[in-house]
């Protein structure tokens, strides 16, 4: 079982590599954002804004990898290929797992040089935080790769994937708290808030980060917790339902 | 002991019966193949023996393990060459091999071994580091025959194997296919819609048709049920032709603006038939003789012709999605 996952952790890894051009593009994004829109709002009304978004902008990064990387499962349907892995001696579990981790590695890698970037933009991150975050990041990505794994497990066109995926995604990252303070808005977008699994992510990595938060770590660490084994038994489930 | 017994195997999609109570045994070493028209349940059948599909009905056991008990045991002891390209593109063909082997539990050392063999015995030892995505279509069905191949399996599955090549490559695909059978000591289950595929390769040879097996037997004891010799001419009236054969106890058919008679002894036979014509008046434009191939086998059971549905939007769509996959 162990060497299956490694097998499929490989290829989602040498394909990463392969395409180099996937990485630059995708720290791209969370750059425009801290420089554009964070420089730009911590000027006109908050100075501390930059420091503030800083965490949520690192979640939005994970949140987002981790959900695509289960477009992966729909191309190897596409070209035939997960056929191959289907019909192989290995169970449902470990192509999920294989497959998650893979997402994690690609995602945790971009968070990773996003929490480099603070030196350049001046953001001062509590160093005795950086390896709890990295725990987080590492939950909020396995969480988020199942899910997406279960939309992947039913879908059949990528394109389809990308569009059905970003539905969900973003109403997600924008009531996460990853861009403005939840303890001052309106009941019923805090319900909203609430209900959303990556809150506990963006504000976890806050904790972490900068140490301020609206929730304790514990509570934070729990709804993680719940959430990715909730994904990862459907994406599971809905694996071993699969017949390629 | 049998490499493969199935009893009764059905499969159901809705309404659809596509496998229907199919029983045979398929012996060691044997290179078998599954004759029949696209859709007549070739790919459903053996999908089942791969464990890749559930039986709707039925039993079947590969290598003496069930189907549906022991689906590992199963996939251990048989590689499939898939129908539909199954490679990863962005890999090379050392790593699509190397992939395969560590699903398959080989250790490091009977990898590298095995990849070189494999390699060695389609010939593309010399393109091993490079990525799938250059390769033709053929090397890409010779990459996917190896890669089948590497675990050492105890029977390989070829779906369609020359599906959409050309005549050499196809030519070249037999070849190692005969090949294989010859240095790997495997039994070969093989599916094909062209008859002289089957007819080349095969020991034995089942015909499926709408699901059921209509004819098991080798190619020439097939044949051989037809009998002797195919006359075919073409003629100013074939319709009058044919009544007037038929009057006489004839097996004649005609398929493709010409007309197919079967008979014993053809040789003595064609001045008798150019006589009958010209006593009714009709001109006969040409005149051959053949011998019977599996087609007519298909004709003489079911009446069409195995290429009939040539054109088919289906048969199209595939080939269109085959072709940009070959890209």
């Amino acid at each position: 079982m162990l060497v299956a996952i490694y097998t499929l952790w490989l290829r989602e890894m040498k394909h990463y590599f392969r395409a180099r051009s996937r990485f630059l593009g995708s720290l791209a994004t969370p750059i425009f954002w801290l420089a554009f829109v964070g420089i730009g709002l911590s000027s006109a009304f908050y100075p501390r804004y930059l420091d503030f978004m800083f965490p949520g902008i690192i979640g939005m990064t994970i949140l987002f990898t981790s959900t695509f990387s289960g477009v992966s499962v729909l191309w190897d349907k596409q070209f035939g290929f997960m056929k191959e892995i289907f019909v192989a001696p290995i169970s449902r579990v470990s192509i999920v797992l294989g497959k998650m981790l893979g997402g994690v590695s690609i995602a945790m890698l971009q968070g990773i040089c996003i929490l480099l970037f603070s030196k350049i933009f001046g953001i001062k991150i509590l160093l005795q935080g950086v390896i709890p975050s990295l725990f987080i990041m590492f939950l909020i990505s396995a969480s988020y790769v199942c899910f997406g794994l279960i939309f992947a497990a039913r879908m059949e066109d990528p394109h389809g994937f990308q569009i059905v995926v970003n539905f969900l995604i973003m109403p997600m990252f924008f009531l996460s708290g990853a861009l403005f303070p939840i303890t001052k808005i309106p009941t019923w977008l805090k319900l909203l808030v609430c209900i959303n699994p990556f809150t506990y992510g963006v504000d976890a990595l806050r904790l972490c980060l900068i140490g301020e938060g609206a929730f304790s770590l514990a509570k934070d660490v729990l709804a993680l917790l719940i959430f990715f084994i909730l994904t990862l038994s459907l994406a599971t489930y809905l694996f071993r339902e699969m017949e390629a | 002991m049998h490499a493969i017994v199935t009893k009764e195997l059905t499969k159901k999609f809705g309404e659809l019966v596509a496998v229907n109570k199919v029983s045979l045994k398929i012996k060691r070493g044997e290179l078998f193949g599954l004759l029949g028209p696209n859709g007549a349940g070739k790919t459903t059948f053996i999908s089942m023996l791969c464990t890749m599909l559930k039986p709707t009905e039925g039993e079947a056991w590969v290598e003496g393990y069930n189907i549906k008990k022991q689906r590992d045991e199963v996939r251990r002891n048989i590689g499939i060459v898939f129908q539909d390209p199954s490679l990863d593109q962005n890999l090379t063909a050392k790593e699509n091999l190397d992939f395969h082997a560590r699903l398959y539990g080989l250790d490091k050392k009977t990898r590298e071994e095995r990849i070189n063999e494999v390699l060695e015995l389609v010939e593309l030892s010399d393109k091993k580091a490079q990525l799938v995505k250059t390769f033709s279509g053929g090397m890409r069905r010779r990459l996917e025959i190896a890669r089948g191949l590497m675990h050492l399996p105890q029977i390989l599955f070829l779906d369609e194997p020359t599906l959409g090549l050309d005549p050499q490559t196809r030519r070249r695909i037999w070849e190692y296919i005969m090949k294989l059978k010859k240095e790997e000591k495997i039994t070969i289950i093989l599916t094909t819609h062209y008859m002289e595929e089957a007819d080349f390769l095969c020991d034995r040879v089942a015909i499926i048709d709408n699901g059921k097996i209509i004819a098991l037997d080798t190619p020439e004891n097939l044949k051989n049920i037809v009998g002797g010799d195919v006359i075919y001419l073409r003629a100013s009236s074939q319709e009058k032709l044919l009544e007037l054969l038929e009057g006489l106890n004839l097996k004649a058919r005609i398929i493709d603006e010409t007309l197919n008679i079967s008979i014993s002894d053809g040789e003595t036979f064609i001045p008798k038939i150019l006589d009958i014509a010209r006593k009714s008046g009709i001109e006969v434009y040409s005149i051959g003789l053949r011998k019977p191939t599996l087609e007519d086998v298909f004709i003489h059971f079911t009446g069409r012709e195995i290429r009939e549905e040539r054109g088919s939007a289906l048969t199209y769509a595939r080939a269109v999605v085959r072709a940009r996959r070959m890209k």
